[in-house]
């Protein structure tokens, strides 16, 4: 696998050790197939509304409302040619005869936004706990134990008790949608910080050990600029990948809320709330059901993917696989 | 209380929250409840197990949605939850001891391949779908398993159990598929990581067989941190699954959190979430008297 490179060769450029782990990263079969896939589902969720331009909230009402509703996507007709289709609606329609492509869409928009923000919300909080409990031993007690009370908590209930107590007044003073969106990533990010606090403070503990630590600090670097400069970027790898596998956590976390019904409101369809308003008719309608959970479970495990391979890539112990 | 009629006066209205124990500062309330539930409830056990009369007329935690003490309704769920919930944790070890085993020793193998893909869509793919689709797959299309958990099932003879087994077989098989997956990765990597070890090495150079270097030597060591992850899996069986139950519809504790959330109904969720957060402190403390047994460097001072 290691290439030895050739020294009379000097037009090839300075390796460093970015590309020494986009090296690692691409020869990762798994998770270079990852990265394909999300990267596809998030183009086609964000970028899909422009190629595929359908309201997902647009109700037919009178007559197209019978004729609209319930119908099957196109590729049902290919074995059932009584199946009502109608080509306008590739995916069919729900049976208030809402576009069920659009609502995928939508309400795939709003499953990764969640995921993406309660994932940054987690990782910064994680990373300045793990921070300043690693770095000033005064708070490293007290922060462990926080830490530790979070890790004892029972999350899925927490959260939904959580929610159940909280969303009338943040839903009032922002809106429904604002409201519930800020409500599940606050709770998702204030529950999901633990892990990435305590790999950064083991890090940063050893990391404080090392002589260029000592020769930054000797010529009178101050703490802070010590921490921003010297040591944030030496554990920015594990960040990333927690970083990455928070994502799917995020995810699943959401869509699991909205599949219990205490996600966001009713006409505001994400992955988790589709897979649950189908599930009831899932024998007639089993589309409704296969797409949302199919796109729920491509989306993590490609992050996973991804995760696992930039675990890999960057640790330097199993770089000389 | 939101559902009381408009026509009902505001005294009234008053003297029912009140009656609900709802008149007292927060703190006042969470004091009665602290005494409610470790002195009054115990000493119903108590009553309960030898037919005393040590808390007679005392008040016990009452549920606001069913009116009858919330104890009494977490031990006839908890039979549920245990049957379900449990099985499926001891099929999902015994399933993922042996996988990750045989993964870290044949690494990059087609088995270790195959198992590591398995694993990873075991791990990615929420029960809320899986669930879901080994309904449509094995109930509704194939016929062969019920997809609903008949709680009123009793199980009293030979056939009677068969149906129960028959019952259980989906529910158990979702979430089995999920605690093998994290499991059998935690065995793979521990494994992996004392393989590599002298000590092995040693072993065989001993001229031991390789079954005992692995199977004795090297799974003791790599058991340490599985057994933890074990042990703090255990509080999550008493928890109840609750989106497999959902699904299922098991009438088990998670099932009973979740409806009373949506019923507003106060002491019943105070109670179950304070019973979780006992039961998960007590089971970290056990993996960490666990990772002492298990390991002699470990020492507490």
């Amino acid at each position: 696998m290691t290439e030895i490179s050739d020294p009379l060769d000097i037009d090839r450029p300075p390796s460093n050790r970015w590309a020494e782990v986009w090296r690692q990263f691409r020869a990762h079969k798994g998770a270079m197939a990852g990265a394909v896939v999300f990267g596809l589902i998030i183009a086609g969720v964000f970028l899909g509304p422009f190629i595929y331009p359908h309201d997902p909230q647009y109700l037919p009402s009178g007559r197209d409302f019978i004729t609209l509703r319930d119908t099957r996507p196109i590729y049902v007709a290919l074995w059932d040619p009584s199946a009502k289709v109608n080509w306008h609606y590739v995916l069919g329609t729900d049976n208030l005869g809402r576009d069920n492509l659009a609502r995928f869409l939508s309400g795939g928009r709003v499953s990764i936004s969640v995921g993406l923000t309660a994932m940054i919300l987690s990782i910064v909080l994680g990373t300045f706990v793990g921070l300043i409990a690693g770095f000033f031993r005064l708070f490293d007690g007290p922060l462990m134990r926080l830490t530790d009370l979070f890790l004892a908590l029972p999350i899925l209930p927490l959260i939904l008790v959580a929610s159940v107590l909280f969303r009338e007044s943040l839903a009032l003073s922002l809106g429904p949608e604002m409201g519930t969106f800020l409500l599940i990533v606050g709770l998702i990010g204030l529950t999901s910080w633990m892990q990435t606090a305590r790999i950064v403070r083991g890090d940063v503990l050893a990391l404080k050990e090392r002589e260029f630590i000592l020769a930054a600090r000797s010529i009178g670097t101050t703490p802070r600029n010590l921490i921003l400069n010297h040591i944030l970027p030496n554990v920015m790898s594990p960040i990333l990948v927690s970083a990455t596998l928070g994502i799917a956590t995020a995810i699943i976390t959401e869509s699991a809320l909205s599949f219990l019904g205490f996600g966001f409101p009713p006409d505001f369809p994400t992955w988790g709330k589709l897979l649950n308003d189908a599930v009831d008719r899932m024998t007639l309608y089993p589309e409704r059901v296969i797409w949302p959970g199919t796109l729920i479970s491509l989306t993590v495990l490609s992050v996973n993917y991804l995760g696992d391979g930039l675990r890999d890539a960057l640790d330097p112990r199993s770089r000389s696989r | 209380m939101a559902q009381v009629p408009l026509t009902v006066p505001p005294e009234v209205k008053q003297q029912m929250r009140e009656a609900l124990g709802l008149g007292q500062p927060i703190h006042i309330q969470y004091f009665k409840w602290i005494i409610q539930f470790f002195w009054i409830e115990p000493l119903n056990g108590i009553d309960a197990l030898f037919g005393t009369g040590l808390a007679e007329g005392q008040l016990r935690v009452i549920s606001w949605q069913t009116r009858s003490p919330v104890i009494d309704i977490v031990i006839q769920r908890l039979p549920q939850t245990l049957w379900v919930v449990g099985v499926a944790y001891v099929v999902g070890i015994l399933i993922a001891l042996p996988i990750g085993i045989i993964s870290a020793y044949r690494q990059y193998s087609i088995f270790d391949q195959a198992g590591t893909f398995i694993t990873m869509i075991g791990f990615s793919v929420p029960p809320f779908f899986s669930g879901v689709l080994v309904i449509v797959i094995f109930s509704v299309q194939l016929g062969w398993f019920p997809s609903i958990y008949d709680t009123m099932h009793v199980v009293d003879d030979w056939a009677s159990f068969k149906v129960q087994i028959w019952q259980m077989f989906l529910p158990v098989m979702v979430l089995a598929l999920q605690i093998t997956s994290q499991i059998s990765r935690f065995m793979r990597a521990s494994m992996l990581d004392n393989l590599s070890h002298d000590y092995v090495r040693t072993a065989r150079a001993k001229g031991l067989s390789e079954a005992t270097v692995v199977l004795v030597h090297v799974l003791r060591n790599s058991m340490i941190p599985v057994v933890t992850v074990i042990a703090l899996g255990v509080p999550s069986i008493f928890g109840g699954a609750i989106i497999t139950e959902q699904v299922f519809k098991v009438n088990g504790i998670g099932q009973l959190l979740i409806t009373a959330i949506q019923a507003n109904d106060l002491p019943m969720v105070q109670t179950l979430t304070f019973i979780f957060a006992i039961l998960i402190v007590l089971f970290n403390l056990i993996a960490d008297v666990l990772y002492g047994l298990l390991d002699p460097r470990i020492r507490y001072d």
